[in-house]
């Protein structure tokens, strides 16, 4: 309080000496006392206070309608000085929150990191865009002790936060899967007893789940929910649709998944996705899907990871582009035996 | 837009007629209409004939009134879906556990 007496001392002279003189110089000064309360933490109508106080020193015949002008203002800047106050401690409040989400997006980063499997037999690329910050996407690869490969790619209904924790469950859950147990009807009976029991009500995972026989070249697939996935024949140059039925994970306790198998030759090329995959706009709603197969095709002769990235340019150069769901894209290409 | 809901009640039975987009921003009332009507009423059911578009937090409504109507022994049932509605119904498998009842436009069925 003391301090604020000194700097009213100053003001009351600052104030003066303007009224006398018009000097600008002194309107810098006077900016400096506004820095300063701010430090002090002084509050607006505390300012004009110090202002009224400091007229009736200099005037002391002030006209009573502008002492009551001033009381009025006080009151006003009383309530405003409130509700800024408020507005400060709201914004600061959320530059912490976005730096925790900051720091949760990157522990999920870490938490999700999963490495693409290399082996003679099939070449693989992905590549997987949040929309938001973070990602409730997921995609997930095993190699067994034989060398055979599991991929798992799924979606969470319901995003954000609560979805990557989710993700990270799923996740931790497979990761316990002995090595020898990754046939997708067992993993997703499986996973769809641990979603279902420990995930909240209104949280839905689709999963699309395949297992690559390294030696037989067979592809085992199922589905819990998920898009369709395809894949391009390199002797026809046509994609097939590659679904199982299956419902969605946490839905009920006990499902059995289906699961079905497709021999891949040499230069097939399998693609995993999601796409928004529940979304379903009247307008356009396998546009998109259609855009990226087209794609993938015209791109068909590059390696795995050299196709999934040419399909993400093709998107970001597209004008507006905006992803309104995070985007998964997997592409495994069987090597021909020239290529091995 | 928006998501219009009727509300037609007489005795145990409901009957929810939406007009509209059940979406993200939607989803919540309906919710908060539907959990009631399925808790109260014997029968309920949903008629989606002037629903165009609905995206996954829908079926995560439907969902829970779902487990809600099995938790409460009631009857479920969703009426006259758009094809483009249907097919979010198809895809994650919730045809074969939701009771669904005429589909439009193509007859998915």
């Amino acid at each position: 309080m003391s301090s604020l007496q000194t700097d009213m001392q100053d003001y009351k002279d600052l104030l003066s000496k303007y009224l006398e003189t018009k000097d600008e110089a002194i309107l810098y000064q006077a900016e400096q006392f506004s820095k300063q309360s701010i430090q002090q933490n002084i509050s607006p109508d505390e300012i004009v206070n110090v202002h009224y106080q400091a007229l009736k020193d200099i005037y002391p015949d002030l006209h009573e309608q502008i002492e009551g002008s001033f009381k009025f203002l006080i009151e006003t800047m009383i309530s405003y000085g409130l509700a800024y106050q408020e507005h400060q401690v709201l914004r600061e409040k959320q530059i912490e929150l976005k730096s925790e989400i900051g720091v949760a997006a990157n522990m999920q980063n870490t938490l999700l990191k999963t490495s693409v499997p290399k082996t003679n037999a099939i070449d693989i690329g992905v590549k997987s865009v949040p929309a938001k910050e973070m990602n409730g996407d997921y995609h997930h690869f095993i190699k067994d002790e034989q060398g055979n490969v599991g991929v798992a790619i799924a979606d969470v209904i319901g995003k954000g936060i609560p979805a990557a924790f989710c993700m990270s469950m799923i996740k931790f859950a497979m990761e316990s899967f002995s090595e020898n147990q990754i046939y997708p009807q067992w993993i997703l009976d499986s996973l769809n007893r641990v979603v279902n029991k420990n995930v909240e009500q209104g949280m839905f995972v689709t999963m699309f789940y395949g297992l690559y026989d390294v030696y037989t070249h067979q592809f085992y697939y199922a589905s819990a929910g998920h898009e369709p996935c395809f894949i391009l024949r390199n002797e026809t140059k046509e994609f097939e649709e590659i679904d199982a039925k299956g419902l969605l994970l946490g839905v009920e306790s006990a499902v059995k998944y289906e699961q079905l198998n497709t021999s891949v030759f040499e230069g097939d090329l399998i693609v995993l996705l999601t796409d928004g995959v529940t979304e379903c706009r009247v307008d356009g709603r396998f546009i998109e899907q259609e855009e990226v197969l087209n794609i993938i095709k015209e791109h068909e002769h590059l390696n795995s990871q050299e196709i999934v990235d040419h399909v993400f340019k093709y998107f970001e150069r597209l004008q507006d582009f905006q992803l309104r769901d995070d985007f998964t894209l997997v592409v495994m290409k069987r090597n021909t035996s020239l290529s091995v | 837009m928006n998501l219009h809901i009727d509300d037609h009640q007489e005795g145990n039975y409901g009957m929810l007629k939406l007009s509209g987009e059940i979406d993200a921003y939607t989803a919540p009332q309906l919710k908060e209409k539907l959990l009631t009507l399925v808790e109260e009423k014997e029968s309920v059911e949903v008629d989606l004939t002037k629903v165009s578009y609905m995206d996954s937090t829908g079926l995560g409504v439907f969902i829970s009134a779902l487990k809600l109507s099995k938790e409460k022994d009631h009857n479920f049932k969703l009426i006259n879906l758009q094809e483009n509605v249907y097919r979010l119904f198809n895809i994650t498998g919730l045809n074969e556990v939701i009771n669904i009842e005429n589909t439009i436009k193509g007859g998915l069925s």
